[in-house]
């Protein structure tokens, strides 16, 4: 072990973090989306979306990511239809195919975290909401969303941190990203500790980041968790009409 | 107490096990490991057993060796690491004696060669190349060679090549032809086969026997060599037996059994056979 040998694979890695950032946050970003709206087709009591929302996650969350990068990636591109759709274009690219089953698995996950946090909102709230006037939109906007997003938050946290490193899965489908790049390394140098711990510590610097914004987001989300500032002291008069 | 100096002597028992093999030892099994995924060097069955030239050509070795051979079926990304750890003595994958390998790893003599060459889709534009089918030795003819691949280059502009990530066809591909088209590394051939059936690559490049094969395999109907076949230099002296450093005995055996599969044309027999053409390095 030799410490240019790790600067030289820290130089050879670090051109792949870009390439992985955009695949996790991009994914990310589109599955929540995706887990929102399934979380709210299993819960909206109409029995074709809660079914179809049921089978959905049982399939993404059944089989593993590898096999969906797969059968999206070499699977669909076997028919001749697909490549001759408008689709094609999108489906042509790596990056791309990448986007798509990421974003697919994690919307699985990702809307039973949301379900639950949509259902621990206590009913009372709703109610509370609703005899003060709020229905549909609004109610969900304001009381029921905040609320469950607040709840799901450390559990998505980890659905997160998972996504930077499935993120590394796309090297088998010709992305060079992080691990992409080591796995080259690898077979160019046949030096596995060295390359894989470097890669190893690149991960852990992502999620460190990522989990320090999470818990940031938490902090301010939680206000009513933390401890009073010092109470005012209010007027005399004043504290006695409250009374 | 007792338990203890049992266990002390199982350990010494296990080192010593381990040790063995840094000392000089009779050889009576040989390991051999191979991707079993590179038709027709070595390819797995349906059945899950191992079939191709070098399977043959191993029982021919090893018989004049007079050792007993088993195969262990390793990746091709970690077949290098795997030999290193001991879980093999020997690599027999189509892996060429480049350079680069030798600073890790000992080769024996090699034991057959075929060029690397370009496979397109036939109806693409790049089926018409130039120079189709001529041979191209990097060392002996370094001239020649850079002229061909400039008479080539203009086709490939704007084009993209799929190659085996760190093969040696990616390694030429990389210094000849990355200025020009886009370079992507696959971890198996089969998946760049894929992508030259879709249309994601417009060429792949690979040894002349692997083209030769692939194409006759169903969902590659499209697929055909094109262009020259290149061979030599950096690509490599042919495909040799891969061994731990310091396995010196174990080299000089495969290299006299080599030797003389060589002179009784065994080899010649056995490519005849697998890649319709002789793969004998003279």
């Amino acid at each position: 072990m030799s410490f240019a040998f790790f600067q030289e694979t820290l130089l050879t890695l670090l051109p792949g973090v870009p390439l992985t950032l955009e695949l996790a946050f991009l994914s990310t970003a589109i599955g929540a989306v995706l887990a929102v709206t399934l979380a709210l087709m299993r819960l909206s009591g109409v029995l074709p979306l809660d079914y179809f929302a049921r089978a959905y996650v049982f399939a993404f969350r059944g089989t593993p990511l590898l096999v969906q990068i797969f059968l999206i990636y070499y699977g669909l591109s076997q028919f001749p239809a697909v490549r001759q759709s408008v689709f094609w274009p999108v489906l042509r690219e790596p990056f791309w195919c990448a986007i798509i089953a990421l974003s697919l698995n994690t919307g699985a996950y990702g809307s039973e975290v949301v379900r639950g946090g949509l259902l621990s909102v206590p009913h009372g709230q709703v109610e509370a909401a609703r005899a003060v006037g709020m229905s549909g939109l609004l109610l969900f906007r304001r009381i029921v969303l905040p609320q469950a997003i607040r709840q799901a938050l450390p559990a998505y946290g980890t659905e997160l941190i998972l996504m930077v490193k499935a993120t590394s899965l796309a090297s088998i489908i010709t992305l060079m990203e992080i691990t992409g790049r080591a796995a080259k390394l690898i077979s160019d140098t046949y030096r596995v500790i060295e390359v894989f711990v470097v890669a190893g510590a690149i991960y852990l610097i992502i999620n460190f980041v990522l989990t320090r914004i999470i818990l940031a987001l938490e902090f301010w989300l939680t206000p009513h968790l933390r401890e009073r500032p010092e109470a005012r002291e209010l007027p005399a008069d004043s504290a006695g009409e409250h009374a | 107490m007792k338990t203890l100096a049992r266990l002390a002597g199982l350990t010494i028992a296990a080192v010593a096990m381990l040790a063995a093999p840094a000392l000089a030892k009779e050889w009576t099994t040989v390991n051999i490991g191979t991707e079993g995924a590179f038709p027709p060097w070595n390819a797995t069955k349906p059945d899950g057993t191992l079939e191709g030239f070098e399977i043959d050509l191993a029982a021919d070795l090893c018989e004049r060796m007079k050792v007993k051979c088993n195969w262990v079926i390793q990746s091709w990304d970690g077949i290098i690491p795997a030999l290193q750890a001991g879980k093999f003595d020997a690599i027999m994958s189509g892996m060429s004696a480049t350079a680069k390998r030798e600073e890790v790893i000992a080769f024996t003599e090699p034991y057959g060669s075929t060029g690397q060459t370009f496979a397109v889709s036939k109806s693409s534009d790049l089926a018409k190349l130039p120079l189709n089918g001529e041979l191209f030795p990097l060392a002996s003819k370094p001239e020649e060679t850079a002229k061909a691949i400039e008479t080539i280059k203009p086709y490939f502009k704007g084009k993209v090549i799929g190659v085996q990530a760190s093969s040696i066809a990616e390694g030429f591909l990389q210094k000849n032809f990355a200025d020009v088209a886009e370079i992507r590394e696959y971890g198996k051939t089969q998946e760049h086969d894929l992508d030259l059936a879709s249309g994601r690559v417009d060429a792949i490049m690979a040894s002349m026997a692997y083209v030769g094969t692939a194409s006759k395999e169903p969902g590659n109907e499209e697929m055909t060599a094109a262009g020259p076949r290149f061979q030599g230099g950096m690509l490599g002296k042919g495909s040799s037996i891969g061994l731990r450093k310091g396995d010196d005995d174990l080299k000089a055996m495969f290299d006299k059994a080599i030797e003389e599969a060589k002179n009784d044309g065994t080899i010649k027999k056995l490519s005849e056979k697998w890649f319709g053409f002789d793969v004998t390095v003279y």
